[in-house]
C-alpha cells in the first residue's frame, strides 16, 4: 500500500496538517502536498476511470503530464472539472470527486467496455455508427455523449474574478529549474528586463530530487542562493504558479498565473492571463519521462520512475512497499536507490538493455538490489492495483520466466524534452538517435519580425539531460538572449554542475519487443484517451500512415495530453508499423496551450456588464427609466419601444405609431453618425463619396445622399448638410459612423492624398432628437427661441440658434413623412433638452417612440433602410433610386461598377410594395416562389421580403420586397413561402403606402 | 500576433490596435476603363508565399493608413512606410533584396 | 448652454488606485499643418504650453496640447472656454486649410490615481507601461479593453484617460474592476 514515509518530504510541512475530502471521505495531508501526493499518502491509488474503457486508473506522473488524475474540484460557484491532481496544491477544506464512472469509482458499469475492448478498436465510432444516417443525430450521438466525456460542466455562476495583464520584456524565461534560474540570472546581470515564470509552486525543478551539485555546493543551496540574487535584481520579476501556455508570432506569449487556486478565499483575481511581448524567449521547460509499453501498464500502481522518486523525496510518500523498476536507461536506477535508502524493498531492477554499466548501476548493486539485464515485463498482475509482474526476455514474445510480487512498478522509457513552446511558433526538431529523443534544432528556431530567432531553448529542454550541461546551457541561453535583446554588459561566470555519469540508453518501444497481440492490446500508449499499441498498429494497417491521420483516427495525444506522454512512443510504434525511421514519420503539431487554461482567464474582466461595451446616448438613462425595451444596434442599445405598465411591446408600438402620425412623437436619434468634412476640396471629395452631387448644395440646405462601395453596392445613406462654404456635415446610419469615417479617411489618405480635406467624427458631440408629428412646430414655438416657421425654416433646410435655452442646430428633415425637426444640441445638454421637450409637449400628447415605430413610419412611406433593403448585393437601381445617381458627374465611387453587365441587367430584382390579400404580415425574409425547380431540386424563387410590419395606421400588414422585374408587374399577385410550409398571397403595389403626395411633411 | 511599427506615431503596435486593409499599391480604375482592367482592380489580388505589400490602418491609434512590406511565410517585416506613395521606397526595396534576392511582386522587384 | 453635464457626473470609485470621472473638460480637435507658425502661436496663446513632439502631451492643469497624429492636435481647455477657443482658432487660421471642432461633449475624461496606476492601465492596454518606456509627458492612443482610448501621465501616480462619451460607463467600470483586483507587482 502507499503510505507516508517517516523520513523525506522536502516540500511538505509535517507540523501543519490539512484536511480534505475525496468522494466524501475525510482525509488528511500536509501543507505543501499536492492533491496527488496527499491522496497517495492515504493509499488512494484508484483515482479515476479511463475515458473509453472505464479502466481503473491511478496517478502515473508527478507533474503537468499526468494523464489520469483528473477530478472534479470544489462545488457550487467554485466547481471545476478536470482538475489535475498533480498540479493541484492541497488546501484546507479542499473537496474532490472522481470522474467518468457510474455509479461509483470502485464499481463502474462502464467498465464492461474493457471486456468489449476487442470490439472497440481504433476508429470504432467512425465505423460503427455510420448507418443508418438518421440514427446518428437521434440515437448514437446522445448515447455516446452520455457515456463519454470526463468532468461535468459547472452549473453555477463562477464567483471568482480573472484578469489580463500586458507586459513587454527583453527576456522571458519559461521554467524555473536550474537552467531557467541560470538563464534569468545571466540575462538579469546584463541589465535586461527579465520575467521568469515557473508552473509549479517551487523553484529548482527536478534537479533537487536528484541531488547533484552546482558550483561545488548541493543543488538546493545553489538554487536558494540564485533566487536571492534574482530577487534583489530590480529588473527581474519572478512568478511561481505561472505556466508558459503558448508562444505566438513576433514574441507574443501567453502565460497563465494561478493566484488563488491554492488559497481560495484570498483577495484578488483567481487567474491572471499574461499577454507578454518578449524580445527573446528562453524555454527551459525540462523533460518528461516516457512510459514503457508493456501489458497492463495502466494499472494503478504503475508509475513513471521519476514520479515514484518525486513522491518519495518531495512529499515523503511511498507508492508501495515493494517496487519493481523497469527501465532502458540509467536514470531509473536513481529511483531504486532512493527507495532502498528509504528502507523500502526493490525486489528487482528489470533492465531491457542487454548490457549496461555505470556509476548508478554499481551503486544499486552495492545496495544489494538484484538487476536483471535483457529482461522485460511481460505483463502486470492485478485488478484495481498492482500485485506483481511477470518477467520475460525483452528479445522474446513474452514467455513468462518468473513472477515477482510487488505493489508498485516504476517504469522509465527515457526522457523527452518539452519542446512544446519551441514548436508552437514554428521551431523545428531534430531526432537525436543517441539519446533517443527529439530535440530543438537551433538552426531552425522560430523567427520574429526582424527575421531573427526569438526563442532559445535551454537545459534539459535542449536535450542536455545531465545537470552539468543543463545548468551551463541555461546560463549560456540567458546570456545569448540578453545579447540578442541588446544587452552586452559582462556578467558572472557560468555555473558548473556535477552529477553521476550515465551510460547510453537503448530504445525500447514495445516490451517485450515481439509481444503477442494479446499483450499489445493491453499495452497502453495514451492513458488518457485509451489508445494502445494495437490501435496505432491497426491505424497504420488501415492506411492512416500520416502521423496526423493516425492521431485523429486513434485519438492518440489528443485532449490535454497534447503529446506529453504518448507522442514519442506512439509515433515510434507507427514508424515500426510503416517500416520507416522515426524522423521520417515526424511528430504531430504541438498546439497551445501547453496545459489547459481556464476559459475564464481568457475572458478576463470581460464578463457580465463588461462582456462588451454598451454605448449610451445622453438620453439612454431616461429611456431606461421610462419603459424602454431595448434592442442592440451595433454596440448601442436603442429603445425598440417605450412600453407602459400593462402593455405588450406590440401594443406599445401600435400606440407610438398612431400617436406620432396624429399628435407628436420624440425619437432619440443621437446614434446617427455625424461627420464634418471641411476644406477647399471637400465638395469635390463628397462628389466622389456620394452618388449624387453634393458640391452644388447651397449653404443652409440639406440633401439626402447615397454612398456606394467601389463595386457599386449601396453601403450607406443619410442627409448631407452644407454648413459653410468649405464645410459639410454628413449624417450616416447608426452603425455607419465609424466605418464611413474610416472609408473617407482611406480614400483621402491612400488615393487622393493631395486633396485638401479634413474629416472629423463628431457623432458623440451631439444629442440629436427628432421632434415628429403634426404638433412638432407648436412644441418648438412653445419652448421659444429661433423661428421655425415654414417660411423661416423650409423643408430640407437647417438653421443654428436657440431652442429655449439650448444651443441647437435644427434640421428640417423627415424620415417619417410627418412635419419633423431633427435638433442637435451638445451632448452635455441632451438629457435636459429631452426632458424639456417631454414636459412642454405634454399638452400636445407627446410620446417618445422607439426604433420599431421609426421603421414602420418609414416603411409606410416607402423609404429604404440600409441593412433591410440592402444586404451588400443591392445597387441603387434595384431600389428605384436612379434619381440619386448623378449623370453630370464624370466619376464617383460605384459609377464604373454600375456599367458592368450584371449590374445593368434588366432582369434584376427590384423594389416594390407588397400587400397581402388577407391583410396579414408577411414573414420577414420570405421568398416569393416561382414555377419549376433549380438544378439542386429547390423551388425557383422570384423575389424576397426586405421589410415587413403591421401598420397600426393602415390597420394591415405592409411590406417591401425585391421582386423580379417588380415595378413592371404592379397589381400582379405572387405567393410567398411561410415557415409552416403554407404560402401567402400578396399583391405587388407601390411601396408608398401612406400619404403618397407627401402633404403631411410639407406644412 | 504581429507587431508593426506605425510610421506616423513611431510606436510598435500590436496587431489588435490595427486594421488590415488588404493588398497595397492597387491602381484605381474608374469610368472609361475596360471591363478587364476594372475587374482586375476590383478582384484580382496577389497571394504570394513570401514578399507581400499590405495596407494597415492604425485604427486605435493615430487613424492613419500605412503600408507594410512583409513575408507571408516567415512573417518577417521588411519595413513600414506612409501610404502616400505609388511604390515602395527604394530603401525598403533594398532591404528586401538583401534578404530575399531575386524577389518580385507585381511590377516591383 | 444650460444644464451641461459630463457623462458620469463625477462618478468615483475610491481605493488604493482611485478611478474618478473628471467632469467636463474643454476639448478641441485641431487638424492642420502642425509646423505652421500661426497655428503654433494660437495654440500657445490658448493653452500656455509648448507644442508637443510626436507621441507627447504637454499639459498644465486643465490646459494642454496632445499630439494625436501628424496633422492633428487635441487642444485641452477649461470647459467654459472651449467655444471661445474655437473662435480664436478660426480667427487665427482664417484662409488656411484647417479644421477646428469642439468635441468637449463627445468625450469623457477619467482620472486613474494611485500607487499601481500603471498596472491598472496595463491590465487593459497592449502597451509597454514600464517606467523606462512610458513616462509623464508621453501620450498614447490605443485601446482599453474593447474601446478606443488615449492616456497620458499627469505625474508618476496619475493617468488621465480620454474615451468616447458613449462608453464612459464601460471604461469607468473596466478601470474600476482592474483597480479593485489589486496590484500585480510587476511594473516597479
Amino acid at each position: 500500500m502507499s503510505t507516508r514515509l517517516a523520513s523525506q518530504g522536502r516540500l511538505i510541512n509535517k507540523d501543519k496538517a490539512v484536511a480534505f475530502t475525496f468522494n466524501g471521505k475525510h482525509l488528511q495531508g500536509f501543507e505543501g502536498d499536492t492533491l496527488a501526493s496527499a491522496l497517495l499518502a492515504n493509499d488512494q491509488m484508484l483515482i479515476g476511470r479511463s475515458f473509453k474503457y472505464h479502466r481503473p486508473r491511478g496517478v502515473v506522473a508527478s507533474g503537468a503530464e499526468e494523464p489520469n488524475g483528473l477530478v472534479n474540484l470544489g462545488k457550487g460557484a467554485s466547481f471545476e472539472p478536470n482538475a489535475r491532481v498533480t498540479t493541484t496544491e492541497l488546501f484546507e477544506g479542499l473537496t474532490a470527486t472522481s470522474q467518468n464512472h457510474w455509479p461509483t469509482l470502485e464499481f463502474d458499469v462502464g467498465a464492461i467496455n474493457t471486456q468489449l475492448s476487442r470490439f472497440l478498436p481504433a476508429g470504432f465510432y467512425y465505423k460503427m455508427f455510420m448507418y443508418p444516417r438518421s440514427f446518428w443525430k437521434h440515437v448514437y450521438e446522445p448515447i455516446i455523449r452520455k457515456s463519454a466525456g470526463l468532468g461535468k460542466a459547472p452549473k453555477d455562476r463562477d464567483h471568482d474574478t480573472y484578469e489580463h495583464f500586458h507586459t513587454h520584456v527583453d527576456v522571458l524565461v519559461v521554467g524555473g529549474g536550474i537552467a531557467g534560474l541560470a538563464a534569468a540570472k545571466a540575462a538579469g546581470e546584463r541589465g535586461a528586463r527579465v520575467l521568469l515564470i515557473e508552473q509549479t509552486a517551487d523553484w529548482g525543478g527536478r534537479a533537487v530530487v536528484d541531488t547533484p551539485t552546482v558550483d561545488g555546493i548541493p543543488a538546493q543551496e545553489w538554487i536558494n542562493n540564485t533566487i536571492q540574487v534574482l530577487e534583489n535584481m530590480h529588473n527581474v520579476d519572478m512568478r511561481l504558479r505561472c505556466m508558459g501556455a503558448g508562444v505566438y508570432d513576433h514574441g507574443y506569449t501567453l502565460a497563465y498565473e494561478r493566484l488563488t487556486d491554492h488559497a481560495p478565499g484570498d483577495e484578488g483575481p483567481r487567474h491572471r492571463l499574461w499577454c507578454i511581448r518578449a524580445k527573446q524567449i528562453v524555454t527551459a521547460t525540462g523533460a518528461i519521462e516516457r512510459p514503457l509499453s508493456f501489458a497492463a501498464n495502466d494499472l494503478p500502481g504503475v508509475l513513471l520512475a521519476s514520479a515514484v522518486r518525486d513522491y518519495a523525496v518531495n512529499f515523503g510518500v511511498s507508492i508501495g512497499d515493494r517496487t519493481v523498476v523497469v527501465t532502458n536507461n540509467d536514470d531509473a536506477y536513481r529511483t531504486a536507490i532512493v527507495l532502498k535508502e528509504a528502507g523500502l524493498d526493490v525486489p528487482v531492477i528489470v533492465d531491457a538493455r542487454v548490457q549496461a554499466e555505470g556509476e548508478l548501476i554499481d551503486r544499486a548493486r552495492a545496495l544489494g538490489i538484484r538487476v536483471e539485464m535483457g529482461k522485460g515485463v511481460a505483463s502486470v498482475k492485478g485488478g484495481k492495483r498492482v500485485t506483481g509482474v511477470a518477467l520475460c526476455a525483452q528479445a522474446g514474445e513474452g514467455a513468462v520466466l518468473e513472477e515477482i510480487d510487488c505493489d508498485c512498478v516504476a517504469m522509465s522509457g527515457g526522457w523527452s524534452p518539452v519542446v512544446h513552446l519551441w514548436s508552437h511558433c514554428g521551431g523545428k526538431l531534430d531526432w537525436d538517435a543517441d539519446q533517443v529523443m527529439f530535440r530543438p534544432d537551433p538552426e531552425r528556431a522560430p523567427t520574429g519580425a526582424d527575421g531573427q530567432a526569438f526563442v532559445i531553448t535551454a537545459g534539459v529542454a535542449n536535450g542536455h539531460l545531465f545537470t552539468a550541461e543543463a545548468v551551463s546551457d541555461g546560463w549560456a541561453a540567458g546570456r545569448a538572449a540578453a545579447k540578442a535583446a541588446g544587452y552586452t554588459k559582462r556578467g558572472a561566470q557560468a555555473p558548473m554542475g556535477e552529477d553521476a555519469a550515465e551510460g547510453p540508453i537503448s530504445p525500447v518501444w514495445l516490451m517485450p519487443q515481439g509481444a503477442r497481440h494479446a499483450l499489445r492490446a493491453k499495452a497502453w500508449l495514451d492513458f488518457q484517451n485509451d489508445v494502445k499499441v494495437s490501435d496505432v498498429q491497426l491505424a497504420a494497417q488501415e492506411g492512416f500512415e500520416s502521423v496526423e491521420h493516425a492521431k485523429r483516427y486513434t485519438t492518440l495525444g489528443m485532449a490535454t495530453d497534447q503529446g506529453k506522454l504518448s507522442n514519442i512512443n506512439g509515433l515510434a510504434i507507427l514508424s515500426q508499423s510503416l517500416n520507416a525511421d522515426i524522423p521520417n514519420v515526424g511528430t504531430t503539431t504541438f498546439r497551445p496551450p501547453y496545459t489547459p487554461i481556464s476559459m475564464a482567464s481568457i475572458a478576463g474582466v470581460a464578463r457580465d456588464d463588461l462582456f462588451q461595451p454598451i454605448r449610451m446616448t445622453p438620453v439612454s438613462e431616461w429611456s431606461n427609466n421610462n419603459g424602454a425595451d431595448n434592442e442592440p444596434v451595433g454596440q448601442w442599445r436603442r429603445p425598440f419601444a417605450y412600453v407602459r405598465p400593462g402593455e405588450s411591446v406590440q401594443t406599445a408600438v401600435n400606440r407610438e405609431v398612431k400617436n406620432t402620425r396624429e399628435n407628436l412623437g420624440l425619437l432619440d436619434a443621437s446614434t446617427l453618425g455625424k461627420l464634418i468634412v471641411k476644406g477647399p476640396d471637400a465638395g469635390k471629395f463628397l462628389d466622389m463619396m456620394y452618388t449624387n452631387m453634393m458640391s452644388t448644395l447651397p449653404v443652409g440646405k440639406c440633401r439626402y445622399g447615397l454612398m456606394c462601395s467601389e463595386n457599386g453596392f449601396l453601403s450607406d445613406d443619410g442627409v448631407v448638410v452644407r454648413m459653410a462654404e468649405d464645410t459639410w456635415l454628413c449624417h450616416t446610419t447608426t452603425g455607419g459612423a465609424e466605418h464611413i469615417h474610416a472609408h473617407m479617411e482611406d480614400w483621402l489618405q491612400c488615393e487622393w492624398w493631395d486633396w485638401k480635406v479634413y474629416v472629423a467624427n463628431v457623432t458623440e458631440q451631439y444629442a440629436q432628437i427628432a421632434v415628429v408629428g403634426p404638433h412638432a412646430r407648436k412644441l418648438l414655438r412653445k419652448l421659444g427661441g429661433m423661428d421655425v416657421s415654414a417660411e423661416a425654416l423650409p423643408f430640407m433646410q437647417w438653421r443654428e440658434g436657440k431652442i429655449g435655452d439650448f444651443d441647437a442646430r435644427v434640421f428640417r428633415i423627415s424620415f417619417s413623412g410627418e412635419l419633423s425637426y431633427e435638433i442637435a444640441v451638445p451632448a452635455g445638454q441632451g438629457a435636459a433638452f429631452w426632458e424639456a421637450l417631454m414636459e412642454a409637449g405634454e399638452e400636445f400628447g407627446i410620446m417618445p417612440y422607439g426604433t420599431e415605430t421609426l421603421h414602420i413610419l418609414r416603411a409606410e412611406k416607402g423609404f429604404i433602410m440600409i441593412g433591410d433593403e440592402t444586404d451588400g448585393t443591392v445597387i441603387p437601381q434595384d431600389l428605384n433610386l436612379q434619381w440619386a445617381l448623378s449623370k453630370k458627374k464624370e466619376d464617383y465611387l460605384g459609377k464604373r461598377a454600375h456599367e458592368r453587365s450584371h449590374m445593368a441587367d434588366p432582369d434584376r430584382w427590384k423594389l416594390v410594395g407588397l400587400a397581402t390579400e388577407d391583410g396579414s404580415v408577411l414573414p420577414d425574409g420570405a421568398y416569393a416562389i416561382a414555377e419549376g425547380e433549380n438544378a439542386n431540386g429547390q423551388r425557383n424563387t422570384q423575389g424576397r421580403v426586405t421589410s415587413t410590419y403591421y401598420s397600426a395606421n393602415l390597420e394591415r400588414g405592409i411590406a417591401m420586397g425585391l421582386v423580379h422585374k417588380g415595378p413592371e408587374r404592379m397589381g400582379e399577385v405572387i405567393e410567398f413561402n411561410k415557415v409552416d410550409g403554407t404560402t401567402v398571397r400578396a399583391k405587388i403595389v407601390d411601396p408608398v403606402f401612406y400619404d403618397k403626395d407627401g402633404e403631411k411633411q410639407n406644412v | 500576433m504581429l507587431i508593426l511599427r506605425c510610421p506616423y506615431c513611431g510606436v510598435e503596435t500590436d496587431e489588435t490596435d490595427l486594421q488590415g486593409g488588404g493588398q497595397a499599391h492597387l491602381k484605381r480604375e474608374g469610368p472609361g476603363s475596360s471591363d478587364d482592367d476594372f475587374e482586375d482592380y476590383l478582384f484580382m489580388r496577389e497571394n504570394p508565399k513570401g514578399v507581400h505589400f499590405e495596407r494597415w490602418r492604425h485604427v486605435y491609434g493615430c487613424g492613419k493608413w500605412f503600408l507594410a512590406a512583409r513575408c507571408t511565410n516567415t512573417l518577417e517585416v521588411f519595413g513600414t512606410y506612409p501610404a502616400q506613395t505609388l511604390e515602395p521606397p527604394q530603401e525598403i526595396k533594398d532591404k528586401i533584396t538583401a534578404k530575399r534576392p531575386g524577389w518580385s511582386w507585381g511590377t516591383f522587384q | 448652454m444650460s444644464n451641461a453635464v459630463s457623462a458620469l457626473q463625477g462618478k468615483i470609485a475610491p481605493g488604493e488606485v482611485t478611478i474618478r470621472e473628471a467632469g467636463l473638460r474643454g476639448m478641441i480637435i485641431l487638424r492642420g499643418d502642425l509646423s505652421d507658425k500661426k497655428l503654433r502661436k494660437v495654440c500657445a496663446d490658448i493653452t500656455g504650453v509648448k507644442m508637443p513632439d510626436r507621441g507627447q502631451a504637454n499639459c498644465d492643469g486643465d490646459k494642454g496640447l496632445c499630439w494625436m497624429s501628424p496633422d492633428e492636435l487635441l487642444v485641452l481647455v477649461p470647459y467654459p472656454e472651449a467655444a471661445q477657443a474655437v473662435g480664436q482658432l478660426d480667427a487665427a487660421l482664417a484662409g488656411q486649410h484647417y479644421l477646428a471642432e469642439n468635441v468637449s461633449d463627445a468625450r469623457a475624461l477619467l482620472i486613474v490615481e494611485g500607487t499601481f496606476c500603471r498596472e491598472v492601465i496595463a491590465k487593459l492596454a497592449p502597451v509597454d507601461l514600464h517606467p523606462d518606456a512610458f513616462k509623464p509627458g508621453d501620450f498614447r492612443r490605443t485601446r482599453l479593453g474593447q474601446v478606443a482610448a488615449a492616456f497620458w501621465m499627469r505625474d508618476e501616480d496619475t493617468f488621465e484617460v480620454i474615451c468616447f462619451r458613449s462608453v464612459a460607463g464601460y471604461t469607468f467600470d473596466l478601470l474600476a474592476a482592474s483597480a479593485k483586483a489589486g496590484a500585480v507587482g510587476h511594473l516597479g
